[in-house]
């Protein structure tokens, strides 16, 4: 099928998309590294060399630990509320019936908020203690109205992140939960298999795959969780992710060396991730 | 008209030589069946005279010309595809036109060929409707109409009928068979099933690994196949071999015997056995035996002949029926 | 499932599933309602659901601000420009990769959604200097084509699953069919690729309209989208929840909408393949 001038043809129509994303990966990432080992603050200063000392710095910095235990327990939180609430959502939306379309566009809904706008709502309309939802739902009960954000900023931002991912795992495993042949389901019934077995020997087994690529996809977006914490908390100790950290040290402290640090780290911990992802993808792309 | 030669024509697919060498002579009008094993290279085989696949090393001519080195859509060939191939996004006069209007026929010409190609395939009332919406044998059709419609040099037809069910496998058969003695154009057809090959064509290439085992006529190839393979490929069910003592008795290395030349009888006959299986069509009889000192053996009987399992039975070959076969598989005078 | 199930079994199914959509949906609902109300009304309690004086003056003060239509169009601008300008640059790609592929292609395959895999703040901070540097801080056509730069993996991979779902025998038909390149590509190819290049069109004019970290780093005044638009009243003046839900509805609408078309888009697009 391929000719011989097809394929000189062929690399000059892949050449643009390649030259650009090159130059977009390596020169930000090659310059990132540059001013990590500098000592530049864009206030004015002189520009000397910093060797490794960004570095130790931000490492030491207890910051950074919050940043990075905040970042990892978003990430954690998000994963565990997406994947079984995921499961449990790709299993309700599998069973028959009456306006399934319906339900489905209710569930999907959340992912195309943009983040500004949930992170918003969430905050103001239904967790705000005085005037939100959750505050008259509590007064309801009787029980005294919680002020997310002052006393659980990290965890009220998880509950945003993962009601906007949660539509994401449910599409996916639902997609893989149909995958799963009709004939397999009547096999284990004519086998006897009890409802509760049938799950687990058979359904969730099906669903490993679909489970890790959602594990493996969402962390590296929810590694880069930005604009919720920023709208809401503007950052601080408890809530910080690393991408926040290296935003305000960046704009608020104008401190370029140290935020090119912290940018280095962020991209040597979503590597780690990345490469069990195309790993993933490459043996599919086999199939 | 369409006469196709090919010399010492080869593929190579990276390091894997598919094919190593092929010389045949394809005659105007006739009606060639490529017949082989999966994997033997007969579709790439036909996609190299199509040009769909590019030939490693040899030479292809066409009507006396050199098209080796000439793309396809020059080559004036058609092609019905295993999958028919059908754009799904033209109406089915659409798929139909779609040659014609390549070649820059003008709307009045386009029109009247597709009604005459409409009306020899039967797909006159079809013709608005999108592939989606026929069947797997109108979609056929709608393939062999396109490739008609061209007025070919030579047709080519790749297990056009593999993805039909049995009962219209037979009847499009019939239909190729009909349209090859109206349009008396060259066709060459691919398959895998040795009944279409034996039912349709003037002349069988039997193929295996890339080389030539046989070419001759179907009668030919079942009376006096020229080796072991073709005995055992031609011919369902499979012819029976024999090794050993009983094939050294006649001077053979191995000897074949096909399963309707064998007689069998419950009182006597040249082999014993005893019947494992037997198969009652109706029409025939196949008992599958298990023969004293030879082994399983398949016998065709007639309709009426009452063996069932357990049975004791006599079979014996028809002599001048027996195929002897040498140490490397040729056959032996 | 094959069998009839009972029509109890059913309804209750139903009951459960709308509940517990609703519940998901609701945040949604309530900025919808809200958006109706007055402010006072707003943060009344206990909350009204339906039954409140509807009003639109929200819509009206929203639109009233000076930058909200300019938001609203450079959402426009950014969303649709990057997309288009890089199916520009990825269509040729994507045609080449899944009708010619060569030894590499999968690995240059590989290797452009890995790319995708880069957090932003790999790259943040020397191009906010750079920006800064040039005073280009502020520009909607460096902002079209970061988005472009950030979404041409998926656009390339998403053409990609779709050109190699185009079967290989209907090209070559078409050529034994006597049909040149360009017939091929103008008959065939490009009917045949026009759903899938309008699912991929569609999903990431939806994933640039709500993308929030750019779009709030490198914009002020002149070319900030809704994302920051709304990003303005996380420290608002006195009451403003029907505000937010009036300037949060119109945001998210239109994409809502768009966004329910595209379910199988964002599976195929954000998975990357992994799962089928």
């Amino acid at each position: 099928m391929a000719t011989l001038h097809t394929r000189t043809a062929a690399r000059f129509m892949v050449g643009p998309s390649v030259i650009l994303l090159f130059i977009w990966m390596i020169v930000p990432l090659v310059m990132t590294i540059y001013y990590s080992l500098l000592n530049y603050k864009l206030d004015g200063t002189d520009i000397t060399w910093a060797g490794l000392s960004n570095y130790y710095y931000f490492f030491t910095d207890p910051a950074f630990f919050y940043a990075l235990k905040n970042s990892l327990l978003l990430v954690a939180g998000s994963l565990v509320i997406t994947l079984v609430g995921g499961i449990l959502l790709a299993l309700l939306l599998d069973q028959p019936f009456w306006g399934q379309g319906i339900v489905r566009l209710l569930v999907i809904a959340p992912f195309f908020v943009m983040p500004t706008v949930s992170a918003l709502v969430w905050k103001n309309m239904m967790m705000n203690p005085v005037n939100g939802l959750f505050a008259w739902l509590a007064k309801l009960v009787g029980l005294d109205a919680i002020d997310w954000f002052a006393h659980w900023p990290l965890l009220s931002i998880t509950l945003i992140v993962a009601w906007q991912w949660l539509p994401f795992a449910t599409l996916i495993l639902l997609t893989a939960l149909q995958s799963l042949s009709e004939e397999q389901k009547e096999a284990a019934e004519m086998d006897g298999a009890p409802v509760l077995s049938m799950f687990f020997y058979i359904i969730l087994p099906h669903l490993t795959r679909a489970i890790t690529v959602v594990i493996l996809i969402e962390t590296i977006f929810l590694l880069s969780v930005f604009a919720e914490i920023q709208v809401t908390t503007q950052g601080g100790e408890a809530s910080s992710n690393i991408p926040y950290l290296v935003f305000s040290l960046a704009r608020l402290d104008n401190d370029i060396g140290g935020a090119s640090a912290g940018g280095i780290v962020a991209v040597i911990i979503a590597n780690i991730v990345a490469f069990f992802l195309v790993r993933m993808i490459g043996k599919n792309l086999e199939a | 008209m369409g006469s196709i030669t090919l010399h010492k024509v080869s593929k190579v697919f990276g390091g894997h030589t598919v094919i190593p060498g092929i010389d045949l002579d394809i005659l105007d009008g006739e009606f060639v069946v490529f017949v082989g094993p999966s994997g033997c290279g007969k579709s790439t085989l036909l996609r190299l005279i199509a040009g769909l696949e590019d030939a490693s090393s040899g030479k292809i001519v066409i009507d006396g010309i050199d098209a080796t080195d000439t793309p396809p859509a020059q080559r004036k060939l058609s092609m019905v595809f295993q999958s028919y191939a059908l754009y799904p996004h033209m109406s089915v006069a659409g798929n139909i036109a779609f040659p014609l209007k390549m070649a820059g026929e003008s709307k009045a010409v386009i029109d009247k060929k597709v009604a005459e190609a409409a009306k020899i395939l039967n797909l006159t009332d079809y013709l608005e409707r999108k592939p989606r919406m026929l069947s797997g044998g109108q979609r056929q059709r709608v393939a062999i109409g396109r490739a008609i419609v061209r007025q070919p040099k030579a047709f080519l037809f790749d297990e056009p009928l593999s993805n039909l069910d049995a009962a219209l496998r037979v009847n499009m058969r019939l239909e190729i068979s009909e349209l090859h003695q109206s349009l008396k154009t060259t066709m060459i057809y691919v398959t895998h099933d040795q009944v279409e090959a034996m039912t349709m064509a003037d002349k069988i290439v039997v193929l295996n690994r890339g080389n030539i085992e046989q070419v001759g006529s179907p009668l030919d190839l079942y009376h006096r196949p020229a080796n072991r393979f073709v005995a055992g490929f031609i011919g369902s069910p499979k012819m029976n071999f024999v090794e050993g003592a009983e094939a050294g008795k006649l001077n053979a290395f191995a000897i074949g015997v096909r399963p309707e030349h064998l007689a069998s009888s419950k009182t006597d006959g040249t082999w014993k056995g005893r019947v494992n299986v037997s198969e009652h069509l109706g029409s025939d009889t196949f008992l599958y035996v298990h023969v004293d000192t030879i082994g399983q053996m398949t016998v065709r009987a007639s309709g009426e002949a009452g063996f069932s399992h357990g049975d004791t039975v006599y079979l014996t070959p028809e002599p001048g029926r027996i195929h002897r076969f040498g140490p490397d598989g040729e056959t032996v005078a | 499932m094959a069998r009839e199930i009972s029509v109890q079994k059913k309804a209750g199914w139903t009951v459960f599933a709308w509940c517990v959509g609703l519940l998901i949906f609701f945040p949604i609902l309530w900025t919808f309602l809200t958006s109706f109300k007055t402010e006072g009304e707003a943060v009344a309690s206990p909350p009204s659901f339906l039954f409140f004086q509807w009003t639109t003056e929200n819509y009206f003060e929203v639109q009233e601000r000076s930058d909200y239509l300019k938001s609203v169009w450079n959402s426009i601008a950014i969303s649709f420009g990057s997309t288009i300008l890089a199916l520009i640059v990825a269509v040729p790609a994507a045609w080449a990769m899944a009708f010619a592929p060569g030894k590499r292609t999968k690995d240059l395959l590989m290797w452009m959604l890995s790319t995708k895999m880069m957090p932003a703040v790999g790259a943040f901070v020397p191009i906010y200097v750079i920006l800064n540097y040039f005073h280009l801080l502020d520009s909607l056509v460096v902002l079209v084509i970061m988005l472009m730069l950030i979404n041409l993996p998926i656009i390339v991979w998403m053409l990609y699953t779709y050109f190699k779902e185009i079967p290989g025998d209907i090209l070559e038909a078409c050529r034994m069919d006597g049909a040149t390149l360009g017939k091929e590509i103008i008959y065939v190819l490009t009917p045949m690729a026009i759903p899938g290049i309008a699912s991929t069109l569609l999903l990431n004019i939806i994933l640039a309209w709500n993308e929030a970290f750019w779009t709030l780093n490198l914009t002020a005044a002149s070319a900030a989208p809704l994302t920051a638009f709304i990003a303005q009243y996380s420290s608002p003046e006195g009451l403003f929840y029907a505000k937010l839900s009036a300037a949060s509805t119109l945001a998210i609408a239109p994409i809502l909408v768009l966004g329910w078309f595209s379910q199988k888009q964002l599976v195929r697009g954000l998975t990357f393949g992994a799962v089928k």
